[in-house]
């Protein structure tokens, strides 16, 4: 069999057998510690540009169904894994998961050392690398290649996976709010989730314009994940919905940029959140939630009490138990607020759903 | 929430002596909660009467207790003590029974005990059939899940019956309504099996009423391991996939975490529906567990049960994780929130999170059939397995691999022997029954050329696990095609989990040469840590596994260190006795300066935590991998030695293999032991010492049997050579049962033919030697009379008719064996005393499986200073320390001593139909220990403990074989001076009236009922009539009449619950202890109380 190499920015290599697509491919190197769920974070917009790593051994032994994708298409930039499966064994699967990475172009890897690839990054951080099936030239000559890859800071993304033309995902049952969903690369399952609370949710493309948002005379505002460093972003059009005083609901990159937007700033993770497994604290409660996380940057913000902004006093909401790191932002008047990890799980699970239930509040509050 | 403050004190129920399905899990949970309880400065008061256990060490409690788990003795706990609060979340169904009849008979109320950990309605709520269906439903419906309980129907006649069917489909499960222990329950396959099985079970039914329930049989079958903390927190530490589907016991399944075959969307439902099911019954705080099955043709899931407490799953979960449930339960019980509690692995995240794996963890369980001749083997939904051993690997099959190796015994690893194989569809056949080793039918099957269809058509095992088995066989083809066994070659096996033996067979080369070889390649393993995050933060706590993958993980050492091998899984014959020698000696060479490195594959154990020993290896104890963990200590740092003798035989059988590899093993030496071992070398130790043993033989065949037999005279026991633990062993009194037993011993093996000693009083010794010193450490006599494995008989000690003069000699005979045989360290010798002579049965130069007993007797740490022993100290030395008594030892005890009864247990009800006479093979789980001032209260105790109280009042039934016929006049008469109904067979009923005992006779089972309709003895026994039965075996196997009567007697006896005493020491002791409940002196006293008053 042909070996494939995965080579690092910083020279580190690991030897292994293509999997998937065959060619070569670059992107930031980021591990993903959740142990169910591949075809879910395969799919999700925030992977765009990113090689993904899986440390559970066994992937793609469920295969690959119709249902539980989040987008329309594969997002990572490559995949590594340790043991692909060679069958697929599951009542809802009709391919597998290399024929599906196949079809799609994603150029992977298995190789022994998924281990050792999480603590590089764990000790060295993030950082680029590349996938070449069947590498032609030395290494040497590999990781120059890699190391001109364009890094994740200063990478403005939100375009490039977000939908071009709005669309509308039509409320379960009976409807009670139109919802305004900015699309940074949002999530199948985010939508749906709302729909689900009666919400008819307007998706609109990532350039979307405060007037374009407003004059759909929305109850609500959503801002979703999605990739990319959130210092590119332009925060205008969400300053000016804050301003209206719409309710306001953010999620991962829209945690961002609602921190942006109340004049915070945000910096990039040593290896950042990538799992199904994240202890969050919600500040007020004291209740811990277990969440899914996909997040290499994060907001910079005071733990401790609430502090100025120009739309009126905030707090940070949930704060990561493992690294002491903000995940969730809310204005002291309830009628903002965000978080960095994912109530909508897929992958994951959904202690953090009730979100949804309190950003439909809001916009209750609003509506009386 | 920080720590409550207004509880001081708590007392914790342990679960008792080891049996199938409750084993030394608990000893694990509840040593965990008793070092918790007292690390936050309670006073812990403990109750266990498993006196084997760790935590019924003094130093784990403030009061010790190892009395009978049984309401009454509790209560009388409780009235001393008075303790604030009860935790019995941690001490399995026993604690948890315990607790709830305490409950309900308003003790806890009466001495204001605080249930802790626990609350009554989520306990009724889990176990209660219809209100936990009620709460399935109720989850289902408000939260909108997949889930629901099996679909059923209850019918009163056959066209109810034959109505259902449209409804449930075949096949469906009959269960009768109110039948005795399942009685008449089955599977209807088609109408007719219906109309039998329903049928029968209408008519067995009191209220006419079968219940007609869905088959779930060969479904998918999970477990998740859940925790929930008083603020409503609740996390999933771990989710087991059952390979074996719906149908074989989980305690029987191989099992694998995490699950691998869910998608995310399958598994956040299970986790929601498990989430949803606790709160809904109230799980107030701490662990439990909850089981799913599902349909692997439409996903459709099924809620099965739920425990609200610490299980075996748990402490599974535990070792596959690294997040100690039990130790977390109880910080939990006592206020703490999870969010409060930092994960001791990686020290600077929360428990309020949960593990993910990197590597795969398989469970394989471990089975004693062959000591259990005439027991079903296959496998159902009633535990059969008496132990289980745990692999970890970065790959399935890596893990699977080990897992089968680790459980040391031969056929259980997959095998590509050369030769001839049985015919596909006979082991395709043979997959269809559950059983011990189906895996391994399996993998023999894809040899034979099953497809993995056939297979799973066989199995229902899901096809992934389907296809990692051809994986394997694949590999294998790949290994035995190679040309040459390159590093490549070797790298790509290993990393298939394939042993050095595996690969010497596939090979046709000797293990030996593969391991030479692969060592000059540089091909070895590395050891990767149990991190709970994978990887995701750096692990402070090295518990390490090996894999052949890219970085070793072994931190640097710091000190000298001591490599400690466990016992692996536990068996009949070797348990948690060997696990407590070993965590003992792990404490107290760190204590002693030490670096302890801990090697053992048994998840139920304490010494597989991973805050036992400073270093956890959870490895297969087999030569390969030990010399691996040797050779990767050696790398960062001297290794002072490695201890052999305090975990039974598995390690001890490594000793030679080890020091010929260059392997410092401290202690006894390999070629002392072997001294002990070797018939031929040890009769001359014996010889030099001046000790005699009895006359023996050795013969090939049936004639030159009988010759030794005749020149040695009858009794004999007899047994195989090339066998251990007392497998296969007889006692025989007359040449046509010898030329039987010959004749079915495989042709040509020598047959060892010992004089066997009728009627002697056996005797059993723990000491320590130091080279120079002896100290005697317990005599223990034996209650049953010799012939009887030591492991099955009840034992007291001090004994209780053996004189100082007596434990003289037996001090001198026992430095004399451990002199001549070069012990350092432990001894344990067995003797016999017969007609004044002192004679020497065996000497094993190991700890032995009395060691925590009596330590826990004498109060003091035996195992410990064994460990210091082996690595130098003398016992001067630890006398000086105060380790050891100053002076005296345990042959010295002060005539006041308490004395202890070890009683044994034994797993009949688990195998229905197998003869429970005791025997020279040993079959017990576990032991007991009653502790008193009085014998007959200590027995007494033991077997309250073991078996429940012994009656004080009621029918005694008495069949005696001759020869014990004059022997129980006496405590005939006193059961029936005690108010006892005697009830006789017709020769026992002749021989007490003529003594003046008046006995009521019975007719034999083999004379069947009398013409007027009276009843046999083992329908009297079945009807409930009976209270206390003894009865002595007479004859041999295959003899029928009487021999059969005492089999029908004794099962019947197993059925109904009802004490069964099968010698006449045994009676004697009986009815000295039923006089000491009816006189009424039964107290409790601690441990702690017990050393005082040897001390003082």
């Amino acid at each position: 069999m042909t070996e494939a190499l995965l080579v690092l920015e910083d020279g580190r290599t690991f030897r292994g057998t293509p999997y998937g697509a065959e060619g070569e491919t670059f992107g930031e190197m980021v591990f993903n510690t959740g142990m169910t769920g591949y075809q879910e974070t395969l799919t999700d917009p925030s992977y765009h540009r990113q090689i993904v790593a899986m440390t559970a051994p066994h992937i793609g032994n469920t295969g690959v169904n119709d249902e539980d994708p989040e987008s329309g298409r594969v997002w990572v930039a490559g995949y590594v894994v340790r043991e692909p499966s060679r069958v697929v064994s599951n009542w809802r699967a009709n391919r597998s998961l290399d024929d599906y990475l196949k079809e799609q172009g994603v150029v992977g890897i298995a190789i022994p050392g998924t281990r050792a690839l999480t603590r590089h990054l764990r000790e060295r951080g993030a950082m680029r690398a590349g996938i070449f099936s069947a590498p032609a030239e030395p290494v040497e000559a590999l990781v120059e290649r890699v190391r001109q890859a364009p890094v994740m800071e200063g990478a403005d993304l939100a375009a490039e996976v977000a939908t071009a033309e709005p669309y509308v995902v039509p409320a379960i049952g009976e409807k009670r709010y139109t919802v305004a969903a900015v699309d940074l690369g949002i999530k199948g399952m985010t939508p749906h989730r709302m729909a689900e609370r009666g919400c008819e949710v307007h998706v609109l493309p990532a350039t979307a314009t405060a007037e374009q948002i407003l004059g759909l005379r929305p109850d609500g505002v959503f801002f979703s994940n999605g990739p990319g460093d959130p210092a590119t972003a332009d925060v205008e059009p969400l300053r000016e919905v804050l301003a209206s005083g719409t309710p306001f609901f953010g999620i991962c990159f829209g945690n961002q940029l609602f921190g942006r937007a109340l004049g915070l700033s945000t910096y990039k993770l040593r290896y950042g959140h990538r799992g199904v497994n994240q202890p969050v604290q919600d500040v007020r409660t004291g209740k811990v939630e277990i969440s899914a996380h996909n997040h290499g940057f994060a907001v910079e913000a005071p733990l401790e009490g609430p502090f100025d902004t120009p739309f009126g006093p905030a707090e940070v909401s949930h704060v990561n138990l493992n690294d002491r790191c903000v995940e969730g932002l809310r204005l002291l008047d309830g009628r903002a607020f965000s978080v960095q990890y994912h109530p909508e799980a897929a992958a994951g699970p959904h202690d953090a759903a009730y979100l949804f239930d309190e950003f439909c509040e809001v916009m209750n509050r609003a509506q009386a | 929430m920080p720590k409550r403050e207004d509880i001081r004190s708590v007392l914790v129920i342990g679960s008792g002596p080891i049996v199938i399905g409750q084993a030394c899990e608990f000893d694990y949970s509840g040593t965990q909660a008793c070092r918790v309880l007292r690390a936050e400065g309670f006073r812990v008061i403990l109750v266990n009467s498993n006196p084997a256990t760790i935590m019924t060490d003094p130093e784990f409690a403030d009061a010790t207790y190892v009395e009978p788990i049984t309401p009454e003795y509790v209560e009388k706990i409780i009235a001393k003590e008075r303790p604030d609060a009860l935790l019995p979340t941690l001490g399995g169904q026993t604690a948890l029974n315990t607790a709830v009849a305490l409950h309900e008979s308003g003790v806890l109320e009466r001495y204001d005990v605080e249930l802790i950990g626990a609350d009554f309605d989520a306990i009724q709520a889990g176990e209660n059939r219809e209100r936990f269906k009620e709460i399935v439903a109720k989850v289902a419906r408000e939260h909108g899940l997949n889930a629901e309980s099996a679909r059923s129907v209850i019918c009163h006649t056959m066209d109810d019956c034959l109505a259902a069917v449209g409804e449930l489909g075949y096949p469906l499960v009959v269960r009768p309504s109110f039948t005795m222990g399942g009685v008449g329950s089955g599977f209807a396959y088609d109408e007719s099996d219906l109309r039998r099985i329903a049928g029968a079970g209408l008519d067995a039914s009191p209220t006419t009423e079968v219940l007609l329930e869905e088959s779930i049989l060969g479904w998918k079958e999970y477990e998740l391991e859940v925790m929930r903390d008083k603020a409503d927190n609740v996390v999933i530490v771990c989710s087991i996939e059952n390979i074996d589907p719906m149908g074989v016991h989980t305690g029987d399944s191989v099992t694998v975490a995490p699950a691998l075959t869910l998608t995310d969307r399958e598994y956040q439902n299970m986790r929601d529906v498990a989430i949803a099911v606790i709160r809904e019954v109230g799980v107030d705080t701490g662990g439990c567990n909850i089981q799913f099955a599902v349909d692997p043709r439409t996903g459709r899931m099924i809620v099965i049960e739920m425990n609200p407490r610490v299980s075996r799953s748990s402490a599974l979960a535990s070792k596959a994780t690294g997040f100690p449930i039990a130790k977390i339960a109880a910080k939990l019980a006592i206020g703490y929130t999870l969010d409060e509690i930092p994960n001791d692995i990686t020290r600077e995240t929360p428990a309020s999170f949960e593990p993910t794996l990197d590597y795969i963890v398989v469970k394989v369980p471990r089975f004693a059939f062959e000591k259990f001749r005439g027991a079903d083997r296959t496998l159902t939904t009633h535990m059969k397995s008496v132990g289980e051993a745990m692999a970890i690997g970065r790959s399935f099959p890596e893990a699977l691999q080990k897992a089968l190796r680790s459980l040391e015994k031969s056929g259980s690893s997959f095998s590509w022997a050369p030769g001839e194989l049985p015919a596909k569809q006979e082991l395709l056949d043979a997959c269809r029954t559950p059983h011990d080793g189906r895996l391994r039918t399996m993998q023999q099957a894809i040899r034979a050329g099953a497809t993995a269809a056939e297979l799973y058509e066989a199995t229902s095992v899901d096809p992934w696990f389907i296809d990692q088995l051809f994986l394997l066989d694949e590999e294998a083809a790949e290994l035995a095609a190679a040309t040459e066994l390159t590093a490549g070659v070797l790298e790509r096996a290993k990393r298939h989990g394939f042993s050095d033996a595996q690969i010497g067979e596939i090979r046709g080369v000797g293990e030996a040469r593969v391991r030479d070889l692969r060592h000059a390649l540089g091909v070895r393993p590395v050891y990767n840590t149990v991190d709970t995050c994978a990887a995701e933060f750096a692990a402070k706590t090295p518990y390490l596994y090996s894999t052949y993958d890219e970085e070793n993980e072994v931190p640097a050492g710091e000190r000298p260190k001591v490599i400690i091998l466990g016992s692996g899984p536990n068996r009949i014959g070797q348990g948690i006795e060997f696990d407590y020698a070993c965590v003992h000696a792990s404490f107290e060479l760190s204590r002693a300066g030490f670096e302890t490195v801990m090697v053992n594959c048994n998840p139920e154990t304490v010494s597989t935590d991973y805050d036992t020993s400073d270093r956890l290896y959870f490895e297969p104890l087999t030569l390969e991998d030990v010399l691996e963990v040797v050779h990767a200590e050696q790398q960062t740092g001297p290794v002072a030695g490695v201890i052999v003798q305090l975990g039974g035989q598995t390690p001890l059988g490594l000793a030679q293999a080890l020091k010929d590899a260059g392997v410092p093993v401290v202690g006894t030496s390999p070629e002392s032991i072997h001294l002990a071992e070797e018939r031929g070398a040890f009769g001359r130790v014996l010889a030099e010492a001046g000790l005699p043993a009895p006359k023996h033989g050795t013969a090939t065949t049936v004639a030159g049997a009988l010759s030794v037999a005749g020149e040695i005279g009858y009794p004999v026991l007899v047994r195989p050579s090339y066998v251990l633990g007392g497998a296969g062993m007889a006692i025989v009194y007359d040449d046509e049962t010898l030329s039987g037993y010959m004749a079915a011993q495989e042709g040509g093996h020598p047959v060892l033919v010992d004089k066997f000693l009728d009627e002697a009083i056996e005797i059993d010794v723990d000491a320590l030697y130091d080279g120079e010193e002896l100290y005697l450490g317990g005599v223990m006599e034996h209650i049953e009379e010799a012939g009887i494995h030591s492991g099955d008989s009840a034992c007291a000690l001090p004994p209780i008719t053996l004189g100082s003069h007596d434990i003289k000699r037996i001090r001198a005979a026992t430095e004399g064996i451990a002199r001549g045989v070069g012990v350092r360290g432990l001894l344990n010798v067995q003797y016999a005393m017969s007609a004044g002579v002192l004679y020497v049965l065996e000497a094993n130069p190991r700890a032995s499986r009395t060691v925590p007993f009596v330590s826990k007797a004498t109060a003091v740490p035996l195992a410990k200073a064994a460990a210091r022993v082996m690595l130098g100290a003398t016992v001067a030395e630890l006398r000086a320390e105060g380790m050891l008594p100053a002076e005296g030892d345990g042959g010295t005890l002060p005539m006041d001593a308490a004395i202890a009864v070890k009683e044994a247990v034994l797993p009949f009800n688990r195998f229905r139909g197998v003869d429970t006479v005791l025997g020279p093979e040993m079959r017990s789980t576990g032991e007991v220990m009653g502790i008193d001032r009085f014998f007959g209260v200590a027995y007494a105790k033991s077997q309250a403990a073991a078996y429940g109280e012994l009656p004080t009042k009621g029918r005694a039934f008495v069949s005696v074989a001759n020869r014990d016929k004059r022997a129980m006049i006496f405590p005939v008469r006193a059961l029936a001076d005690l108010g006892f109904e005697i009830l006789a067979t017709e020769g026992t009923a002749e021989v007490l009236r003529r003594n003046g005992v008046h006995a009521k006779i019975v007719r034999k089972h083999s004379e069947g009922p009398g013409p007027g309709g009276e009843p046999t003895i083992v329908q009297c026994i079945l009807e409930g009539e009976v209270d206390l039965i003894v009865n002595t075996p007479f004859g041999s196997p295959g003899q029928s009449g009487p021999r059969l009567d005492g089999y029908d007697i004794r099962t019947a006896a197993v059925l109904r619950g009802v004490p069964c005493i099968t010698t006449v020491s045994g009676l004697a002791a009986a009815a000295a202890g039923i006089q000491a409940i009816v006189r009424g002196d039964v107290g409790v006293r601690s441990l702690q109380e017990h050393a005082q008053a040897l001390r003082g």
